[in-house]
């Protein structure tokens, strides 16, 4: 087998796993209140966490390029216009944008 | 939103999330309009990037799979870089399971449907889920991610340079207009916070994905801190 072809048949696998661990072991017991806070706030987390990391890593190290630029300004078209396609083409122009300049 | 005592039919909640679910989607379908030219760098045929695309469904799994055998890592390297960056839907199904129907297995095979955006469109902020929002929102981001595939497949040519076009912002900016519209509570904005601050902390040391894990535990710090700095103030 090529190495694509074992990457996908692994990575299928493992995130099928993944995703089926929480309802197997969980069921439908309810959770109780303390847990269902912990998950309010584990949306905001998780997501903040990629933002950053998908926002200031290269090759696993902290950058600061135009990308960190472009996320910056469609974050304030996001807040404003609350319209999700007007900010990820914000963020692609911006970011385009710069590097073109730069 | 529907009032009780009537809740909406299972199919209006699924068209409701449907409807949600059609602006990500779109953002999807752009962004992954570069995975097949990204993944042909490391050896993907136009097919193999497509039937990546249908199978994992995991946009930050698959990329970081990718990066790592452009790097020149093997394919060992990228089976688990890519499984810890989609660790984070073991605390998201543990978290969406009891909102499930059926016996585990049902739940097992209903939690496939679990994707960043969904879960957190899906979240009725009391700590439970919608499956009909989870579903619909669900299936627009899978039309829009294998379609975009499919296109990136198609029209590589035209998309030889993804960075020069600016399309690798798109995926932080997709997260970032989700958690603008997550973070309504000071108890959210101190998780998100916190989160962000334990992932950059975390990544120079550990390996691609796990600081994104690891960063689960601003949601406990965030509750555990907050609430007698609260009680203090009143």
């Amino acid at each position: 087998m090529s190495t694509p072809v074992i990457v996908i048949a692994a990575l299928t696998a493992t995130t099928l796993a993944i995703k089926a661990i929480g309802p197997i072991t969980v069921g439908g017991r309810e959770l109780p209140g303390w847990a269902r806070d912990i998950v309010l706030l584990l949306g905001p987390a998780l997501l903040a966490a990629l933002v950053v990391t998908q926002t200031f890593t290269a090759d696993e190290r902290l950058t600061v390029g135009p990308e960190a630029a472009g996320v910056g300004v469609s974050g304030v078209v996001m807040w404003r216009t609350r319209s999700v396609v007007a900010t990820v083409v914000t963020a692609a122009v911006v970011t385009a944008g710069l590097r073109a300049l730069g | 939103m529907a009032t009780p005592p009537t809740p909406a039919p299972f199919r209006d909640r699924v068209l409701a999330g449907l409807r949600a679910g059609l602006p990500f989607g779109v953002a999807s379908f752009v962004l992954a309009m570069s995975f097949p030219v990204v993944a042909s760098e490391a050896g993907f045929s136009a097919l193999e990037a497509i039937a990546a695309s249908a199978l994992i469904f995991a946009g930050s799994a698959q990329f970081t799979a990718v990066a790592v055998l452009i790097q020149g890592g093997g394919a060992g390297a990228a089976i688990v870089a890519a499984t810890l960056m989609n660790a984070r839907y073991l605390p998201m199904g543990i978290a969406l399971a009891p909102s499930l129907i059926g016996g585990r297995l049902r739940r097992a095979v209903e939690g496939q449907a679990v994707v960043d955006a969904s879960w957190a469109m899906a979240s009725r902020g009391d700590g439970t889920f919608d499956r009909g929002i989870l579903f619909g929102s669900t299936l627009a981001l899978y039309v829009g991610w294998v379609g975009g595939t499919i296109a990136g497949a198609v029209a590589g040519d035209l998309l030889s340079d993804p960075e020069a076009l600016g399309l690798d912002a798109i995926y932080p900016a997709f997260f970032l207009a989700l958690l603008i519209n997550e973070v309504r509570s000071g108890r959210a904005r101190a998780a998100a916070a916190l989160g962000a601050a334990i992932a950059l902390a975390l990544t120079p040391v550990a390996p691609a994905g796990l600081p994104i894990v690891l960063a689960s535990f601003a949601a406990l710090i965030a509750l555990w801190r907050r609430a007698p700095a609260e009680e203090r103030a009143s």
